[in-house]
């Protein structure tokens, strides 16, 4: 499987260096001409990407597509969604099986150059942390000398955990355990003392404790993991507007403007917000879009904070903390340029 | 001789009472011995202990209706999670309202095929009754006539998926095999190199690299803009794979069929697609019911492998039903549903196979 992937990647590299691909503007005409956007997610990870009981699509990274639809077709409802694995996700994308990537992907330098991909602006920081059973009495990551580990093998994860051991010279004892289920069992159990993952998904591994206010998550994250949509290299325009849709929702919520009143806010004598909602034209054609893109994303899916709430928030199943997601008026990494 | 009395002595003389009624069964079958006493003994103690706390759980202490936060509480079997989610672990992503259909489908499906199952109620109005429901399942799924909502076949999933993989992937791969083999067998030199290559390098290769290959490697040779279904590639894969299988096993009965039966049938001045129509296969084929009924159940079993190239079949759809935090922990009761699910596919096949192998040996 190792060797294949390495095959599918020279493969795609092949295809990048033939010059007739990169043609900028052409993403977003196959889409209009095509009349839905074709999106890949994860399909199975609660609060990103996850068709709940009805077959409808929820979660952060849906609602990031929705956004895009919105700017592009005024309806966001006008996705398809291609549930993609770690293994075919990024080739999906090379070979415009999909438009865009929303599959909590991970920024990092070899996938932007090696594969060819660009990472938009975050919409979610995640990052690695541990969970812990409040008994031990354990406050800090930096107390965990010789503690036994739950992780799953073959993952970051893994080599995080081992990493910030070493660097903080503690010995840790891994228990690696294939299966996800298996792994939350096993910790729920006692066969080891902290359970390891991205911070995000131990909120919800909590959440279905016996006892969930038996269990903390601990306050260092040892591990940055800026989760991107992700597009092809070499259509600039594209990039842009993926990119400024992640944004626009991000500009949203620091100019005060959510669902409920971007009616109201269409008359706001504001001009950040005047230009923002297109009252004042511009920002639109600059994109390639209609006018009232922004206006559409914000009324027809949200602001970053009400998809954030939504899909992963306190009063979800995940019962997410803003944290490194809040505005950076609020000590957080979201932060929009200005939208003129 | 007095005939009448030595009858009369006999009837007064009654067997003993163990070795008949429910003692003497007892005693003959099941402590017939010391080995099987002990036998008896331990797999009734077993019994004893497995038996009354499954029930407990599975019946007694289960919830059928209740949410998942109430499930936690219960010690018993939580079978809420299949009730309350039954729907999108049977259907997936087919449009809630327009369910009906993939129902329709599955019943059909199944229906015909347990009416197929006795081979004396095989006519000529079965077969069209086949054809028939085909037809209307082609109209059904897809959509788009007779005023259906048309349903993009990315949506498909759950059982109508695993179904129609399993269907057309078994019913399509069965005929490409039985060429296969005869391709094999051919005294033709090309025709025999190309088999050899095909059935040699796909059972070189497990199904899983197979549809990897279908799934990420096969769009990036098509010409730009063109892309193939996902189900479609990931049924060609099952097919191709299957086919290469069934091709050995019909080729072991080729040539379990005597030598004198070609010779026969070729003193009759048959021609080669005669003499294999009429003599050969009838044979061949017969003899490896049982080996092909074997690979059909593996292929059956082996479609919940598109798993790992995205496609929402019966299994997916449940592990996805999974990794909601709501329901996240009953994997037991959720993967019971489905192991009994599979089951009765599988075991229908081999009891269909068994009913055939009864009726030609007639």
């Amino acid at each position: 499987m190792k060797l294949l992937k390495r095959l599918a990647l020279v493969v795609v590299v092949c295809l990048l260096v033939a010059p007739a691909l990169a043609r900028g503007g052409e993403t977003l005409d196959a889409v209009k001409a095509r009349g839905h956007l074709l999106v890949g997610v994860n399909g199975a990870l609660f609060g990103f990407g996850m068709p709940d009981e009805k077959g409808v699509w929820r979660g952060l990274d849906v609602d990031t597509a929705r956004a895009v639809a919105a700017a592009v077709f005024a309806d966001p409802e006008k996705v398809k969604f291609v549930t993609l694995t770690t293994q075919t996700r990024f080739t999906a994308l090379q070979s415009k099986e999909i438009d865009l990537l929303c599959r909590n992907a991970t920024r990092t330098l070899t996938r932007e150059t090696d594969l060819g991909l660009n990472f938009v602006s975050a919409n979610y920081y995640d990052g690695q942390g541990f969970l812990i059973p409040k008994k031990l009495g354990v406050k800090s990551a930096k107390e965990l000398n010789g503690a036994s580990v739950c992780v799953l093998p073959g993952t970051t994860t893994e080599q995080n955990a081992a990493d910030f051991f070493r660097s903080t010279k503690m010995t840790m004892k891994p228990v690696v355990i294939e299966q996800n289920t298996e792994l939350n069992q096993a910790f729920f159990g006692g066969r080891c003392d902290v359970l390891t993952s991205d911070a995000s998904q131990l909120a919800g591994i909590r959440a279905v404790a016996p006892q969930p206010d038996d269990y903390v998550i601990l306050p260092e994250i040892i591990s940055k993991e800026p989760l991107c949509p992700v597009v092809r290299h070499g259509d600039d325009q594209w990039r842009d507007i993926v990119d400024f849709c992640v944004l626009a929702m991000v500009a949203a919520e620091d100019l005060g403007v959510n669902s409920k009143n971007v009616d109201e806010m269409l008359k706001s004598a504001d001009p950040n917000i005047q230009r923002f909602l297109g009252v004042t034209p511009g920002n639109g054609k600059a994109l390639g879009l209609d006018e009232k893109w922004a206006y559409n994303i914000v009324k027809m899916v949200g602001n970053y904070g009400e998809v954030f709430e939504r899909n992963v928030g306190e009063k979800t199943k995940l019962g997410i903390k803003r944290g490194l997601n809040a505005q950076w008026k609020d000590g957080g990494l979201m932060y929009a340029p200005p939208f003129k | 001789m007095d005939v009448s009395l030595q009858q009369t002595s006999a009837m007064d003389v009654k067997p003993p009472v163990t070795s008949v009624g429910v003692l003497g069964w007892v005693r003959q079958n099941l402590f017939n011995g010391p080995l099987n006493s002990i036998l008896t003994i331990v797999v009734v103690l077993v019994l004893v202990r497995i038996v009354p706390p499954l029930f407990k759980w599975a019946l007694v202490d289960s919830l059928w209706t209740s949410s998942g936060a109430a499930c936690k509480a219960t010690t018993g079997a939580c079978w809420s999670v299949l009730t309350h989610n039954a729907r999108f672990i049977l259907f997936g992503f087919y449009p809630h309202d327009q369910q009906w259909r993939p129902l329709c489908c599955v019943i059909l499906i199944v229906g015909l095929f347990l009416y197929t199952r006795s081979p004396n109620r095989w006519s000529k109005g079965l077969a069209i009754a086949w054809g028939v429901s085909l037809v209307a399942m082609g109209i059904l799924m897809p959509g788009g006539v007779l005023g259906l909502q048309p349903v993009e076949p990315g949506q498909w999933s759950g059982i109508s998926l695993t179904l129609l993989l399993s269907l057309f992937g078994l019913t399509v791969a069965y005929p490409l095999g039985v060429i296969l083999a005869l391709g094999r067998r051919s005294r033709l030199p090309a025709i025999k190199a190309m088999s050899v290559l095909y059935i040699e390098l796909i059972r070189g290769v497990p199904l899983i690299s197979m549809l990897f290959m279908a799934s990420v490697m096969f769009p990036l040779f098509l010409p730009e803009g063109i892309t193939v279904n996902k189900i479609l590639r990931a049924q060609a894969a099952i097919i191709l794979f299957t086919a290469a299988y069934i091709a050995e096993v019909v080729r072991g009965g080729l040539q379990a069929v005597p030598r004198g039966q070609y010779e026969a049938a070729e003193s009759l001045g048959l021609d080669y697609y005669q003499k294999m129509r009429l003599i050969i296969l009838p044979q061949a084929l017969k003899i490896v019911i049982p080996p092909t009924v074997g690979i059909l159940v593996s292929a059956f079993k082996d479609t919940s492998l598109v798993v790992i190239i995205g496609l929402f079949d019966l299994l997916k759809t449940t592990q996805v039903t999974l990794s909601n935090p709501e329901w996240m922990g009953f994997s037991t009761e959720a993967f019971l549903f489905i192991a009994v699910l599979y089951f009765l596919g599988c075991f229908s096949m081999s009891s269909f196979s068994r009913r055939l192998e009864k009726a030609l040996a007639r």
